[in-house]
C-alpha cells in the first residue's frame, strides 16, 4: 500500500523541461532501460514552457475503460498500473481513449507500457523516481500538510474535457489566487505569450 | 608534428564516439554488489549520488536523499553518467602514434617518450617551451599536482587551465572587491533571499537542481529577476526578464544601480562602514539613466527601473550570475558591477542576501584554488607575491626564486605556439579544439607542436592530435575532494579500478613528476596523502583548508573552506558583520564605464552570435557525447533564432542555416523561436568539427582575467540552400 497521506503533485509552471524524470523512469529495475513517462514542449516556437507528462491516475480511468482485454487494472489504493504483460495485446485503444495523453504503445514488445507511480518504490515507503530526481518540484510527492506549508499554488484534480469532467489521484497545482475551481483544458491552450511579446517588441 | 595521424573518420571508427545506451552489466540483472556514495562530475553542484557497482563495473544509480544539497535531485547527465561505466571507447592501454594511426604501447615506453620529449624540448629551447594544459574536473588533489609539477619539476612557468573559459572573470573580480575567490553565500541563502537577480545564468539547464532553489525563493515571496537575451526555462516563470542585448551587461547593471541611488534605496550605513570606492562608482552611474541605459542594452527603460524597484525595496537580495555576464572581453567589469550593485544596498554576508558566481565545471571551484593558475600558488596563493612564494618555497622545500613566475593563460598558450615559444604540450582534462574559441586556429597550433602528451580517458577531438595518449582515470575509478560552487569541500568515492592498463591520473603525474625532482617532492602513496600537504601548505592562506579532513568531509556531509582549524565549522557564508578579506576589513567599489564588445555588427556581419549549453551536455562533450540518452535528447546543435529574423533570413524550423564569422563558416539546422531577442542568434558548443560553435567564435579575451568572449561576436546568417 502507498501511505494514503502521501500525494503526488504535479506542476508545470516550475518544470525547466530537463527530462531528469523522463530519464530516470527508465532507471527503475521493473522498467529495464524503458520510460513509461514523457516530457513534452506545449509549443516550442512560443515558449520553452514544457510539460511532465506522467499518469494522472483517474478515479475512473478511461483507459482501463477501453481495455478490450481487461489489462489495466486499479489496484485498491487507486493506482493504475501499467498493462499486464499477459494480457496486453497492444492494440492502442488506452493510447487514443488517454485524455492526458500518457500511454505509449511500445512496438519493439509490442505492448503499452505507462506510469505506475512507481508502486515498487511507492508502496515500499519510497518516493517515485522522477519525483526523486525531479530538480525544479514540478514532480512531488509529499502530504497535503506539506505542501499547503510551502507553496502558494493549491492543488486540484478535476477536469473537464469539453463536456466530460475527470477526476484524478494525481494533484494539478493551480495559481494560488481565486477560488479553486475545474482546469478547463481548452481554455488554457490559448497560451499567455508575454514574453514572447516581449521579444516581439524590442527595438 | 601533432598532425591527425588518420583521418578523423578512421579515428571515429577505432575510438568513437560511440553510443553507450544501456548499462554494462544489462538491464536484466544489476542488482548492485555496493552502492557507493559520491558525486555527479557535471557541474560544479557536484550532486550527491550512489554509483551502483556489479562485478566491477559501474551499472546504475539510486539517488542519493540524505546529501543536503540536492537531496536526491539530479539532472539527465546525472542520471545517465553511469553509461560510461565499460564504455566501449574507453582507452585501456597506453597509445603511441605511428605513421598511419596509433598503436597500444607499454607504460614504460609510453611515459618514457614523455620524459624523453620534455626533457629535449626544455634542453633545446629553454624550461617554458614546454607547457602543461589542465582541467576543471580534476580533484584537488590532482590541480594541486599539475601546479607543483610545473614548478617543482618541470619548472615551467606556463601551466594553466580550461578553467580560464569558465570562471576567471568572476573570480578575478571577486578577488579585487572581496579580497578572496568564492561565492560568498551558501545555497541554503537562496530561499531566504526576497528578491533574486539571475544574471546571465540559465540555471535550469546549466545548473537544474539550483532551480528548486530557486522556486522556494519564490514561494516565500521572492521577485525573480532573470537577465538574458533568451527567455530561458528559468527566465520563463521569472517576474522580470530583462532581455539585454549580449555584451551590455556593465551598462544594465549600471542603469539598475542608477535607479536604486536616485531612488534613494542605498544602504549608506553598510557603504560608509565596510567599503571604500563608492564616490566614483555614484560618479560614473550617474550617467546611466534609464533612457541611455535602455538606448545601450536594448532593455526597455520601464524594465529597467522595475528590476530597480525589486531589487532596491527588497529586505534581502542574492544576485547570482554564471558565464552569461562573464564570457566577455568586460567579464570582470560585469562582474564588478554586478557585486557595485550587491554592496551599494547592503544586500552581502547575511542570511538571503549575498552574491554567487554558479560555476560550471565539476571543480570549478577548486579546480581554482590549488596553483594550477599560471599566476597563481596553491591555497590562493599569487605567484608574484614575494610573501606567498616565501612560505610556499619553505613548505615545498625549495628556493624561492627556483619558483617560475606568472606564466601564459591556456588561452595565450595557443598564439605562443604558433610564436614558437611553446614547442611541447602535456594536456590532461582539456579538449581545446572544441572549447577554445576559433577553433581552427587552435587546431593549426597543434600541429606546430614538437610533442603533444595527452591523459584522457576517452579519445578526444584534441588527443586525435597527440603523439601520446596515456589512458588515465575517470572521476569515480579514483579517491579524492573537490570544492563545489558554493565552496563546500566534498568526497569523491572510488566505486572501480580503472579499467584494463589505465591507471590513475595522480599516479601518473607523479611518475612523471619524479623523472624531473627527487623522489621526496613527490612521495605520496594515495590520494589523502596529496591533500594533507595541500592542507598543510594551506594553512594560513587566503584560501585555508586546514582543517578539512576527509573524516570530516565524510562526517559532516562536506566541509566550507575557510577552515583554518580542525576544530572549525567551516565558513558557508562569508562577510558576515561586513568584514572582508582586504587587509583593512573593507569591500572595494569599482567604478565602471561600459564599452562595447571586441566584434560588433555591422553591415557585412550584422546578427549577434552567442553561445552556451543545452541540459543534455557537458563542456565539449568528450563524455556526455557518448552517452546515448543524452544525445537522443538533443542530438546536434540547433540555430536558434526569432521569427522576425528568420523571416528576413527566409527559413523555417528544421531548414539548414549557414552562419558565418570572421573566423569560419557553419551549416547547421535551425529552430525558430520566440523565447531569443530578433537581433541574436543562439548556438550550444559541445560538438565537434563541422558542428563546432566555437569555429565562429572570436579570439579576444578579457585583459585581465583572459577569458574569451564567447559570447558576443557577429556573423552572418544566410539560407543554406
Amino acid at each position: 500500500m502507498i501511505d494514503p497521506e502521501m500525494e503526488f503533485y504535479l506542476d508545470p509552471s516550475r518544470c525547466i523541461g530537463c527530462q531528469a524524470c523522463f530519464h530516470a523512469c527508465a532507471e527503475c529495475e521493473t522498467h529495464r532501460g524503458v520510460s513509461m513517462i514523457h516530457l513534452e514542449y506545449v509549443d516550442r516556437a512560443e515558449s520553452v514552457q514544457t510539460v511532465p507528462v506522467v499518469c494522472m491516475h483517474c478515479e475512473d480511468p478511461a483507459c482501463a475503460n477501453a481495455c478490450p482485454a481487461d489489462a489495466i487494472k486499479k489496484t485498491a489504493d487507486g493506482v493504475v498500473q501499467s498493462a499486464l504483460q499477459s494480457r496486453c495485446i497492444g492494440c492502442s485503444n488506452c493510447v487514443l481513449a488517454c485524455p492526458f495523453g500518457v500511454p505509449r504503445y511500445i512496438a519493439p514488445i509490442d505492448q503499452m507500457m505507462k506510469c505506475d507511480m512507481c508502486y515498487d518504490r511507492t508502496s515500499a515507503g519510497k518516493r517515485p523516481m522522477c519525483v526523486t530526481v525531479c530538480p525544479s518540484g514540478a514532480l512531488t510527492f509529499a502530504t497535503r500538510e506539506e505542501i499547503e506549508a510551502k507553496r502558494r499554488e493549491r492543488p486540484m484534480n478535476a477536469f473537464v474535457f469539453g463536456a466530460q469532467p475527470v477526476r484524478t489521484k494525481v494533484r494539478m497545482m493551480m495559481p494560488g489566487a481565486g477560488p479553486a475551481r475545474e482546469v478547463d483544458v481548452e481554455a488554457l491552450t490559448a497560451l499567455s505569450g508575454a514574453l514572447a511579446d516581449l521579444m516581439e517588441a524590442l527595438p | 608534428m601533432a598532425r591527425l595521424p588518420q583521418s578523423p573518420e578512421a579515428l571515429i571508427e577505432r575510438f568513437g564516439p560511440r553510443l553507450a545506451e544501456a548499462p554494462a552489466s544489462g538491464w536484466e540483472n544489476r542488482d548492485p554488489d555496493r552502492l557507493v556514495k559520491t558525486h555527479c562530475s557535471f557541474c560544479g553542484l557536484q550532486c550527491g549520488i550512489q554509483l551502483k557497482v556489479k562485478d566491477e563495473q559501474v551499472v546504475g544509480f539510486e539517488p542519493w536523499e540524505e546529501f543536503p544539497v540536492n537531496r536526491g535531485m539530479l539532472c539527465p547527465k546525472g542520471v545517465k553518467r553511469y553509461l560510461q561505466g565499460g564504455h566501449p571507447d574507453r582507452l585501456l592501454s597506453p597509445l603511441v602514434r605511428t605513421d598511419g594511426g596509433f598503436r597500444e604501447a607499454s607504460w614504460s615506453e609510453a611515459m618514457d617518450r614523455v620524459v624523453e620529449n620534455i626533457r629535449r624540448i626544455q634542453g633545446t629551447y629553454g624550461p617554458d617551451s614546454f607547457a602543461l594544459l589542465s582541467g576543471a574536473s580534476l580533484t584537488n588533489e590532482k590541480a594541486y599536482l599539475m601546479g607543483k609539477i610545473a614548478r617543482v619539476a618541470l619548472r615551467t612557468k606556463n601551466v594553466d587551465y580550461n578553467g580560464r573559459l569558465c570562471m576567471v572573470a568572476a573570480g578575478t573580480a571577486s578577488r579585487k572587491a572581496f579580497g578572496i575567490d568564492r561565492a560568498a553565500n551558501p545555497w541554503s541563502d537562496i530561499p531566504l533571499a526576497k528578491c533574486l537577480i539571475l544574471a546571465g545564468a540559465n540555471i535550469g539547464e546549466c545548473f537544474p537542481i539550483l532551480t528548486d532553489y530557486v522556486w522556494r525563493a519564490r514561494d516565500q515571496g521572492a521577485r525573480i529577476i532573470a537577465i538574458d537575451p533568451r527567455a530561458t526555462p528559468i527566465a520563463r516563470s521569472a517576474d522580470l526578464l530583462l532581455p539585454v542585448r549580449p555584451g551590455r551587461d556593465s551598462a544594465l547593471l549600471n542603469g539598475i544601480l542608477h535607479v536604486c541611488l536616485a531612488r534613494g534605496w542605498v544602504d549608506r550605513e553598510f557603504v560608509r562602514d565596510h567599503t571604500v570606492g563608492f564616490d566614483q562608482v555614484e560618479e560614473a552611474v550617474a550617467r546611466y539613466t534609464p533612457e541611455r541605459t535602455a538606448g545601450i542594452t536594448g532593455v526597455p527603460a520601464l524594465l529597467i527601473e522595475k528590476a530597480a524597484e525589486m531589487w532596491g525595496q527588497a529586505a534581502t537580495g542574492m544576485l547570482l550570475h554564471a558565464r552569461g555576464i562573464e564570457h566577455h572581453t568586460k567579464g570582470v567589469e560585469n562582474c564588478l558591477a554586478a557585486i557595485n550593485l550587491c554592496l551599494a544596498t547592503g544586500k552581502i554576508g547575511k542570511p538571503g542576501s549575498g552574491y554567487a558566481m554558479i560555476t560550471g565545471q565539476g571543480n570549478g571551484q577548486g579546480g581554482r584554488e590549488h596553483g594550477q593558475r599560471c599566476n597563481q600558488l596553491p591555497s590562493g596563493r599569487d605567484i608574484e607575491n614575494p610573501a606567498h612564494r616565501q612560505v610556499v618555497a619553505e613548505r615545498w622545500g625549495v628556493p624561492e626564486p627556483s619558483i617560475p613566475r606568472t606564466g601564459l593563460a591556456s588561452t595565450e598558450m595557443m598564439e605562443a605556439i604558433h610564436r614558437g615559444e611553446i614547442r611541447g604540450l602535456l594536456s590532461i582534462c582539456f579538449n581545446p579544439i572544441v572549447s577554445l574559441p576559433d577553433s581552427d586556429y587552435t587546431r593549426a597550433a597543434l600541429e606546430k607542436l614538437e610533442f603533444f602528451g595527452v591523459i584522457d580517458l576517452f579519445m578526444s577531438e584534441t588527443a586525435r592530435h597527440a603523439d601520446v595518449v596515456l589512458a588515465g582515470s575517470m572521476q569515480e575509478e579514483d579517491e579524492g575532494t573537490v570544492t563545489t560552487a558554493e565552496g563546500r569541500v566534498v568526497r569523491i568515492r572510488k566505486a572501480v579500478e580503472p579499467p584494463g592498463e589505465a591507471r590513475e591520473d595522480w599516479r601518473i603525474l607523479c611518475d612523471i613528476a619524479r623523472q624531473f625532482a627527487p623522489w621526496e617532492k613527490f612521495p605520496y602513496s594515495c590520494a589523502e596523502d596529496i591533500f594533507r600537504e595541500l592542507r598543510h601548505v594551506s594553512r594560513g592562506g587566503p584560501v585555508d583548508y586546514y582543517g578539512i579532513t576527509y573524516a570530516r568531509i565524510e562526517e559532516e556531509h562536506g566541509v566550507f573552506w575557510p577552515c583554518p582549524e580542525l576544530g572549525h565549522a567551516g565558513t558557508p557564508r562569508l562577510y558576515e558583520g561586513g568584514r572582508f578579506f582586504h587587509p583593512d576589513g573593507k569591500a572595494r567599489f569599482h567604478a565602471v564605464e561600459y564599452r562595447p564588445p571586441a566584434e560588433d555588427v555591422d553591415d557585412e556581419y550584422p546578427v549577434i552570435l552567442t553561445s552556451g549549453r543545452v541540459v543534455s551536455q557537458y563542456l565539449s562533450g568528450t563524455q556526455t557525447r557518448r552517452i546515448g540518452p543524452l544525445v537522443q535528447q538533443y542530438p546536434e546543435p540547433l540555430v536558434e533564432l526569432h521569427p522576425k529574423l528568420a523571416a528576413t533570413v527566409g527559413v523555417r524550423t528544421g531548414d539548414r542555416v549557414r552562419v558565418t564569422s570572421r573566423r569560419g563558416t557553419l551549416i547547421l539546422p535551425c529552430q525558430v523561436v520566440k523565447s531569443i531577442r530578433p537581433d541574436t542568434i543562439f548556438i550550444p558548443y559541445h560538438w565537434a568539427g563541422e558542428k563546432s560553435a566555437n569555429r565562429l567564435t572570436i579570439r579576444a579575451l578579457d585583459p585581465q582575467a583572459k577569458i574569451p568572449e564567447f559570447k558576443v561576436c557577429a556573423v552572418r546568417v544566410e539560407r543554406a540552400s
